[in-house]
């Protein structure tokens, strides 16, 4: 296909500013889809996407557009999650791209994330042409929304299609903009093959359905190909267009295509992301730069709540690791919840979705253990070791100092709340570096804060404290060091691996009275009484109990109706099965969760 | 023959539904309760051919509120019984009274057409609390159907009690109790209120007494009760003499025969349950014809055994452990060794010779040790 006839490009976001139904209306205008097959939101196929209103995963499609020039375009739209913890899959699919559309809601004005996202565009050297978003909106201030463009990010604008997507409006200047400021892509066509994963899924199957962008040469059936980092080799069985919502098997890919290709691959292993997929037969001399390799910052343990299902959770978790890179994980051993894995995330909502993945896609009963980031513990030997499991602390006697992640953080506020934000972010331990007034009405908070004070629920005080105007932006800074201690939560005089945590010293007392508070409310009442404790070095700082429970009610058994009692009883062992067995108390996997949301501000 | 079986009569009318009830019961005119009973006579006379068999042991008018029909309906179905089944000489024949319905002249006519057991809801002898219940009688009333029961020869009286009743203390709850000891009756039933979803009760806010005084009353139930010589034979009933324990009520504990008649009644033949159809007009419709039998089920043997414990172990005795082996053919720690033994070591379950049993604490929370009694696929 003629290269410069292709455009390859990505919509960047800040939550809420309209990309998935702006990405919705170009697949509508370009005709590829007819509406019968048109979902609410096509790209966004998973359920908790839809409830969420974000994108997660990154997936493609491509459209044919009729130009007013009268030539035929294919464009292939990427599409890339808009939220901070996904930066990772953000960078992905930008590397596929040549160009992005940048959207901006015209009621809310560059976001912190905005910024953020239009940052990593431009680092991946892509051109960026912005759209103002939401113009039918009363509220609705488009000139300044342009000017804040210019001003705050310094990418021209005045030009900018005004739209709306959810009604339509603007749509077809948004398409004209793609052929014109997005530019070609200038492969060599006759150069060896070399194309980037961007994505794959699992297929039971065809087995792993590769994503790729071709830069050079080309890929067709009945060729062998090579992995380039893997060194595996596959013969390709099919090649083909993301359609809306399905593939579209061709004959081949070209130099600048965005497809798919399958061929047999099982091991899903074989095809990481990132990865340079190849001719076996003329190998390309170097693979492309692949992606940054992120770490994760949040690790927490996965427990099936019914340890039958270790097994069922393992494969769940290489499958979803397929397709979703910077999931990590490894098997580890609870001594309160059995056999399970310590996982490592990037943020707290990657950890959410994942979750909640297996939940849904994988049918699985799930236990999480309270999130925690990775400290560096310097042990009196002079080892240092990364601890990502509370659990693994070695003793206080064997610790010369510990460390832990600090983030800078800039928050974009309207100037009414920079002081309840201030408060919060002081409240967190953060180090305030400065205030800049973007515009009258608007700062940006700079703040040095440990990552640990954020993973919870900042972005939930955030938006409480700032009603729902502040936006956050952050990236790793360092490691520092800090006063830790390991929180421990005993339940009837026993140790429950899985809730110990670790924290501020500062902070312990207030913790552990919390968490026994919570963890009241949540153990039902047993036959004894069940003492619920936080210790800090052996100890105790806070305690709670769960009263034993003495007494039913005398229900008056009638007339023989023996099934409804028997349905009660039944109802009460129903109960019990739900529970997780810590010592003899019996312990809901709610119990686990409600101590992940601790800090519900106000 | 020595099979034995037990008749539950079922008379769905009140004059006025108890604001906390949620059994079978409406208003109903004349006709209604005419029709009523001629379908409850046929449903006998046609039940009564499979059981020729059989010996009844004790006939249990429940409901509603059997003293609210005219008591020559429901003498002339108990004759019908005595017409239709072999019904032992001995047998235990109660009826359920209101004290707002049970007049003097209908007690003697109940007597004399073959009851030998009242059973009077008292439910409290506070009128306050007798109010808030939605009960038409009042403590007074109560204790004239009392003498009229004595005086109308019946030598077999329980009176229900409830605790745990909105605005009720223990102060006022003992006063209750004492104001029946002082009755002597040969039986008393006290439980406590459950505010059970789709009543009044349930949707009302109610001043309910705590836990504390809940269970203060309770206890102090088993005190006073234990002191004035009466012994607690099951979770919540008391007999002065174990001559006066509830015949009837101990057939469904020791899962005996029983055949349920009229609307919605249950009934257990030969591990064989079913229940009538709620449905009046059905009831009415299809009476004398299997159309009005429901929800039949034959116990698996797990289902047994789970029923042979939970129902078994309201009785204070306890059960059997060799009865257990009899009927099932399994050695009961062979199928309930772990939960056995673990409630026998948290002192919820006693084991004395052959008798297996709910300790007080165990009786304390019935429920919860009943439930670990359940077979996984029962």
């Amino acid at each position: 296909m003629d290269q410069s006839k292709i455009r390859n490009f990505c919509i960047v976001a800040h939550i809420d500013h309209g990309k998935s139904t702006l990405a919705d209306r170009m697949i509508e205008k370009t005709g590829v889809l007819t509406m019968r097959e048109m979902q609410n939101q096509v790209l966004d196929n998973m359920d908790i996407e839809r409830e969420r209103g974000i994108t997660i995963k990154s997936q493609a499609v491509r459209m044919i557009y009729k130009a007013s020039d009268g030539q035929e375009y294919t464009f292939n739209m990427i599409d890339t999650p808009g939220h901070v913890d996904f930066g990772y899959e953000v960078s992905r699919s930008l590397a596929a791209c040549d160009g992005a559309i940048l959207v901006v809601d015209a009621t809310q004005g560059v976001e912190a994330q905005t910024l953020a996202n239009v940052y990593m565009a431009l680092d991946h050297d892509l051109d960026v042409f912005p759209v103002i978003n939401k113009i039918d909106l009363a509220s609705a201030q488009p000139d300044e929304t342009k000017e804040e463009i210019e001003d705050v990010i310094g990418i021209e604008a005045h030009d900018a299609p005004l739209i709306s997507a959810k009604n339509g409006i603007g749509i077809e200047d948004v398409l004209e903009a793609v052929v014109k400021r997005i530019p070609a892509p200038k492969g060599d066509p006759d150069a060896p093959l070399k194309s980037l994963i961007f994505d794959s899924i699992y297929d039971s199957y065809r087995g792993v359905i590769v994503f790729i962008r071709v830069f050079d040469g080309t890929i067709k059936k009945g060729m062998k190909v090579r992995f380039m980092a893997t060194s595996a080799e596959a013969e390709v069985v099919e090649v083909g267009y993301f359609g809306p919502g399905r593939f579209i098997p061709g004959d081949e890919l070209g130099a600048g295509d965005v497809g798919y290709f399958t061929a047999s691959i099982k091991n899903i292993k074989d095809s990481r992301v990132g990865d340079t997929v190849t001719d076996s037969e003329r190998p390309c001399s170097e693979a492309l730069p692949g992606y940054k390799k992120v770490m994760p910052m949040v690790y927490c343990g996965l427990y099936p709540a019914d340890s039958a299902h270790y097994s069922d959770l393992r494969d769940a978790l290489e499958k979803l690791q397929l397709n979703d890179a910077s999931l990590f994980y490894e098997p580890e051993t609870s001594q309160a919840l059995g056999f399970g894995f310590r996982a490592g995330f990037l943020g707290l909502l990657h950890l959410e979705v994942v979750q909640e993945r297996l939940e849904r896609e994988y049918d699985l009963n799930l236990v999480t253990t309270a999130p925690s980031v990775v400290y560096k513990v310097h042990k009196t030997d002079g080892e240092v070791i990364d601890l990502t499991n509370p659990t693994n602390l070695p003793d206080p006697s064997e610790i010369e100092y510990m460390e832990e992640p600090i983030v800078s953080g800039e928050i974009m506020v309207t100037t009414d709340y920079v002081g309840a934000i201030m408060q919060l972010c002081q409240e967190r331990r953060g180090r305030y570096l400065s205030t800049d007034y973007i515009e009258q009405t608007r700062a940006i908070l700079k703040y040095e804060l440990p990552l640990n004070e954020i993973i919870y629920d900042f972005f939930d005080a955030l938006k409480s404290r700032s009603r729902g105007y502040a936006s956050f932006d952050y990236e790793l800074k360092g490691y520092e060091r800090s006063e830790l201690v390991k929180l421990d939560i005993l339940i009837n005089r026993e140790e429950v691996d899985a809730l110990s945590f670790i924290v501020h010293k500062d902070g312990a007392y207030e913790r552990g009275r919390k968490m026994c508070e919570k963890l009241k409310e949540e153990i039902p009442r047993h036959l004894f009484e069940i003492p619920i404790q936080a210790a800090v070095a052996g100890k105790i700082i806070a305690r709670e109990t769960v009263k034993a429970y003495r007494k039913d009610v005398l229900a008056k058994c009638y007339g023989g109706d023996i099934t409804r009692k028997k349905k009660l009883l039944e109802k009460q062992k129903e109960g019990k099965k739900k529970m997780r067995q810590i010592g003899n108390v019996e312990v809901p996997q709610s119990a686990f969760l409600s101590v992940l949301k601790l800090d519900n501000v106000d | 023959m020595g099979k034995e079986l037990s008749i539950y009569v079922h008379i769905p009318f009140c004059q006025k539904k108890c604001l906390y009830c949620d059994f079978l019961s409406f208003r109903a005119n004349r006709e209604q309760i005419r029709d009523y009973f001629t379908a409850l006579r046929k449903e006998l006379i046609s039940a009564s051919r499979d059981y020729s068999g059989y010996r009844v042991i004790s006939v249990f008018f429940g409901g509603g509120t059997p003293s609210f029909p005219e008591a020559g309906e429901v003498c002339e179905t108990l004759d019908l019984i005595s017409q239709c089944f072999d019904v032992s000489k001995d047998a235990e024949i109660s009826l359920e009274v209101n004290p707002a319905s049970a007049i003097f002249d209908k007690l003697c006519r109940y007597r004399q057409g073959g009851f030998n057991r009242i059973s009077i809801g008292a439910q409290s002898l506070d009128d306050k609390e007798l109010k808030a219940l939605g009960r038409l009688h009042d403590s007074e009333t109560f204790l004239e159907t009392y003498g009229n029961a004595r005086r109308a020869g019946f030598q077999n009286i329980n009176v229900d009690l409830m605790s745990a009743l909105p605005g009720q203390d223990t102060a006022s709850y003992l006063q209750s109790l004492k104001g029946v000891l002082e009755l002597e009756p040969e039986h008393i039933s006290a439980y406590s209120l459950i505010v059970e979803e789709g009543t009044p009760f349930f949707e009302m806010d109610l001043d309910l007494p705590g836990e504390d005084e809940d269970r203060l009353m309770y206890h102090e139930t088993k005190r006073i009760l234990k002191e004035h010589g009466y012994h607690r034979y099951e979770i919540s009933n008391y007999a002065r003499s174990a001559i006066y324990e509830c015949r009837h009520n101990k057939v469904y504990w020791k899962r005996g025969n029983y055949l349920g008649v009229g609307l919605g009644a249950s009934s257990m033949v030969e591990n064989t349950r079913w229940s009538n159809v709620c449905d009046i007009h059905k009831y009415i419709e299809m009476s004398g014809s299997d159309g009005i039998r429901e929800n039949l089920q034959r116990l698996t043997t797990n289902a047994q055994m789970e029923e042979f414990m939970f129902l078994g172990l309201r009785l204070v005795e306890g059960i059997s452990v060799k009865s257990f082996e009899r009927e099932f053919g399994r050695d009961i720690f062979g199928v309930y060794g772990d939960v056995i033994d673990r409630y026998k070591r948290s002192g919820h379950l006693r084991l004395e010779k052959d008798m297996l049993s709910l300790t007080d604490e165990g009786l304390d929370v019935s429920n919860t040790v009943m439930a670990d009694f359940l077979l996984d696929d029962g």
